[in-house]
Formats: structure tokens, sequence, C-alpha cells
């Protein structure tokens, strides 16, 4: 367990405008880090600070203890991969593998021991001659991460970079990247908006909003004991319910939907249901509580259950007292 | 009625392309007439070529068009090449400023150009001849590399450069292996187009050409105060054809670079 990047109260500032205030991060080696949150929160920032391509307005980035700040990104012992992959149009896929190879001049037999290698590890050695133009979108992606991993950096930085892809793709990719990060045991830092992909890949995830972290710890941890409203709301989907000078969080699949006449000292509210979807092994029962028009609360109910839940039903709901999470 | 409408839309462009190339045609079709008049058709023939390729005064024009056209389109292409990159790298403010001065030599009256380029090398002595030329037509060229290679560089993003840093190249190895490269269609495009446009000029030499300077479009101006003869008409239909097959080449490179790019960067 030891750190190989630590940012030192790394500020950002563009004209004047703090992007990122004063913050400090310690990344562990080997390890599987996301950094997630919505469009604009200054993840991409934090990334190109990393990279080399953004310089930090104040603060210091230690690579396994040297600092890097003043180290332009060519110099840099780790590598990108873009979000739109970037890849050289005039060049084939083996030119654009062997390319940081080439520009370190390492002697051509262990580049081309490393191409092979490459290649099987990504599945491209049939399409090594093709140019970027004749590919797909998932084999240009391989492409940009074998491209990437070649140079053995000590650490890969991912740019969204499932973000074009279609849905069924990305599922299968995304499983494909943590296998090989676990192969290579490479540390990965990864930034997408994506939760769901976040949650499935990563060993911690840092949840920034505004280019503040709010909460940094593992899915589990992120999910279960949202420390911040923000996380609350961004991971999962959940229930808020507003007290004097806090918030209340219940997931879905933790409330308990009771018919009206059912249990009644279960009950901690009660409402009439307003929709039901049906999404295969669940259904989602929306229910407007008595007293505040505007609050919805969600329950995931099993559809296998004995009851059908109908529009209109009065119904109570509760959940367990562990199953709350407070905040400020 | 829709179809009516069509018919109506489809000779009308027929008119304006007859009147727009009417004029050409029946020159480049006097060019292979018999006749030294111009308004009768007697029969076809290749001898006005066949002169044209005789007379010294055409040779020398052409050569010294030639000599004019390579050197001043290599120096505009170069010197633009280096003006779109420096641009490219300004902050956006400088830019617009920077912009609007390069491409105004675009919209200014050539008759402008040509004056104040008259009076400049007069002012400081210098004599006219063919390095006066060469300025002069290297300072017009100049604008249009910058637009051409300019959209070129802003169409390739700033993506390509970082990813080649991002691998370990140097600035330089990142210009020589990338930038370089996906520019090139750019860069062949401008030749050719300056090329072209400085085989073409007219008004702008008319003021800055010596006495032993004088280019094919000055040659072809003086013959046609003594009457326009057929060898006049040789002579342009055969510039009015390099000039058209310049421009294609010019414009497949243009396309090829663009629909490079558009395959493979954005996959969406």
């Amino acid at each position: 367990m030891k750190t190989i990047i630590h940012l030192q109260n790394v500020e950002k500032q563009f004209a004047d405008q703090v992007v990122i205030p004063p913050f400090s991060l310690e990344i562990i080696g080997g390890e599987f880090l996301t950094l997630l949150g919505p469009s604009g929160c200054g993840k991409t920032t934090l990334l190109r600070m990393i990279a080399g391509f953004e310089q930090p307005s104040s603060g210091e980035i230690f690579l396994d203890g040297k600092p890097i700040k003043d180290v332009p990104a060519y110099k840099r012992d780790m590598n990108l991969v873009f979000q739109h992959y970037a890849l050289f149009p005039h060049m084939s896929v083996e030119d654009n593998i062997l390319f940081g190879l080439k520009m370190k001049k390492v002697p051509s037999a262990e580049q081309k021991r490393r191409l092979d290698e490459v290649l099987t590890l990504t599945h491209l050695t049939e399409l090594r001659k093709r140019k970027p133009a004749q590919l797909s979108g998932g084999q240009q992606q391989r492409v940009a991460i074998a491209r990437a991993v070649i140079n053995n950096p000590k650490v890969l930085l991912l740019d969204e970079p499932l973000g074009a892809l279609d849905y069924q793709l990305r599922k299968n990719l995304q499983l494909e990247l943590k296998n090989l990060q676990k192969n290579l045991g490479i540390t990965f830092i990864y930034v997408t908006h994506d939760q769901e992909e976040a949650m499935s890949m990563s060993d911690r995830i840092a949840v920034m909003n505004r280019g503040v972290i709010e909460q940094l710890g593992t899915p589990q941890e992120i999910y279960l004991r949202p420390s911040s409203l923000f996380v609350a709301k961004f991971i999962g989907e959940n229930n808020i319910f507003s007290q004097e000078n806090s918030h209340l969080a219940v997931r879905p699949e933790k409330i308990k939907v009771y018919k009206k006449d059912a249990n009644p000292e279960l009950h901690q509210k009660t409402g009439e249901i307003v929709d039901v979807v049906f999404l295969g092994s669940l259904q989602k029962v929306f229910i407007r509580l008595d007293g505040s028009e505007e609050t919805i609360v969600l329950a995931h109910e099993n559809s296998e259950a004995t009851h059908a839940w109908q529009a209109g039903e009065r119904v109570g709901i509760g959940w367990a007292l562990q199953d709350e999470v407070k905040l400020p | 009625m829709g179809g009516s409408r069509r018919s109506l839309f489809s000779v009308y462009s027929w008119v304006v392309m007859i009147f727009l190339y009417l004029p050409i045609v029946i020159l480049m079709l006097y060019s292979f007439n018999d006749s030294r008049i111009n308004a009768v058709w007697t029969g076809f023939t290749w001898k006005w070529y066949l002169s044209l390729f005789e007379n010294r005064q055409v040779m020398d024009a052409l050569s010294n068009s030639l000599v004019i056209a390579i050197t001043s389109s290599i120096i505009a292409t170069a010197l633009g090449t280096l003006a779109a990159l420096a641009l490219h790298r300004f902050s956006d403010k400088w830019k617009a400023v920077m912009n609007g001065l390069i491409y105004l030599p675009i919209i200014i009256p050539e008759v402008l150009m040509g004056l104040s380029l008259l009076v400049l090398f007069s002012q400081i002595g210098f004599p006219l001849g063919k390095l006066t030329m060469i300025a002069a037509h290297v300072t017009f060229g100049i604008s249009f590399v910058v637009v051409i290679v300019s959209a070129r560089l802003s169409g390739m993003g700033d993506e390509l450069q970082e990813a080649a840093q991002d691998l370990g190249a140097t600035p330089w190895q990142t210009f020589r292996h990338i930038t370089l490269p996906v520019i090139a269609p750019g860069i062949v495009a401008s030749l050719l187009l300056t090329f072209t446009m400085s085989l073409d000029d007219f008004i702008i030499s008319f003021f800055v050409a010596g006495p032993n300077s004088t280019t094919l479009p000055l040659y072809i101006y003086g013959l046609v105060k003594r009457g326009v003869s057929p060898e006049v008409n040789a002579l342009s239909t055969l510039m009015i054809a390099v000039t058209i097959l310049l421009l294609l080449i010019s414009e497949i490179f243009r396309r090829k670079g663009m629909a490079k790019e558009s395959n493979s960067q954005l996959p969406i």
C-alpha cells in the first residue's frame, strides 16, 4: 500500500476564477480510482493536471515521491487515454501503438516483442495494419488503450474512455478494462460521469462537485453511507426527507410499502400511489405523501410479490432505522 | 405546378451558366479557328498553338511566369504555414486582431495593393523586376495560405498533439510526426493555389513589373493593344486549362485532408 500520486494543496484557477479550491489527495499504487461527478465538476481538469496538460495554480503533485509540477507532459511516466481516443489518422494501428516506444528510441527488437504482447492483450493482432478510420468505435478504443499501456506507465489516466460507445459495448469494455487493470497491476485513474460505471469498476471513488471532492471511499461506503446531500442524490436513486436542519436519505430498496390497514405500527408515513412502473425483476412504486403535495417517495418492490400495487391505492411506508442516513 | 417551377429554376441556372462561361468558350473555340478574323469560323487548326511555341517573346513570358510562380508560391506557403502555426497558439484576444490583419489583403482592392507596393519599392529605391514581382506575389499569397492552413489546424484540434506529447514526444517530434503530416494536404493545397494565383495575377503585377519580368498575363495585355489575335486566344486557352487543372488538384488535396479527419476523429 504505497502512495503513487500525491496531490498536495493543489488549486486551479482559470482567469482568476477558482475552478478547484485547494485540496489534497493520495492515490495508492495499483488501485483503480474513479473521479466521478457531473460535467463541469472539475474532474477532467484534475486529470489533466496530473497528466501535465494543465498547471496547478498552486500546490504540488508528487509521482512516486518526486515533485512533477514543473515536469512537462512528455517527460511524465504516465499515459492518458483520451475521450475521443486521439488516434493519429495517418498511421496504422501498429504505428499508433508503437509511437511512444519510437519516440523514446526503444531498441526495435524490444519494440516488436512488446507490440506483439500488447496486440494479444487487446485482441488487435488481426487489425494491426489498418488505419484508424477503418475501425469501429470499440476497436479504436482498444487501440487507444494499447497505445498507452505498451509504455508500461506507472499510472494510466482515462478520460471518459467509454463515453462515445453504445450501452452494450460499454458494459463489455468495462469488464475488459477492469481485468486489464488487475493483470497489469497499473494504477488506473478513471474519469466518468456515469455512476454505474464507477460503481462496477472502482476500488475507490472520489465523488466531485463544483471542484470539491465531496466523498472519497469504496463503492459500498459511497452508496451505503453518503456523507453529503450531493453524494446521496448523485449516486443511485434515493429518497430525501427534509427535517428542520438536516436531511434523511433512504434508498428505494429499503422502503417497505404496506397496505393502508396492515402493520400500522411500522408505518412512518402514509400516502397514495401515483404511479407503478414495471421493470422486469422489480417494479418502481411512486407514492405521494400526505400533507406534502410535492414529495414523491420511490420504493422498489419485488415484481413477484403477492400484492400487485395499483395507482390510487392508499398505503403506508416504513423503513428500518439502520437503513436511514442522516445528512447535514 | 411544382414541376414547372423546378424546370423554371433549371432554365434560370442554365442561363446563368451561359452568361458566365459563353465568353470563355467562344474565346477557346476561336483559338482553333483557321481564320485570322475572330468573327467567322472557317475551319479547325492547331497552327496558332504551334506558332505560340515558336514565338520567342511568349516563351520568355512563360519562363518568367513559371519562375515567379514557383518561387513566390514556395515562399508564401512556407511563411503562411509558419504564420498559421504561430496564430494557432495565440490567446483568443490577439488571435482575432491578428486574423483580421492577415485576412485584410484578401479584401483590399488589388489596385491599392499594387499601388502601395509600387510606392514602397520606389521609396526604398529597389529596381522593379523579378524580385519585386516575387515579393508582391508572396504578399498576397500569404493570406490565402494562412486561411487554408489555419482551417486544417483548427480542424485537427489539440488532442492529437497532446496525445503525442503524452506518449513522450518532444515538441519538435510532435510537430515532425503529427502536426506536419496531418496538415500536409492543406500545405499542398496552398502551394497549388498560390502558384495558380501568381500565374494568373495581372493587376498587382502590372504595377510592380520591370522591363524583363513580363509575365504571360502582362504579355497578353500588351498583345491585345494591337487587336485580339488568334494567338492570344490560344495562349489564354492554355492558361485557363492549366489554371483549372491546378485548382482541381488543389481542391482534391484540400478535401482529402478533410475527409480523412472527419472519418477518424469522432466516431459518433
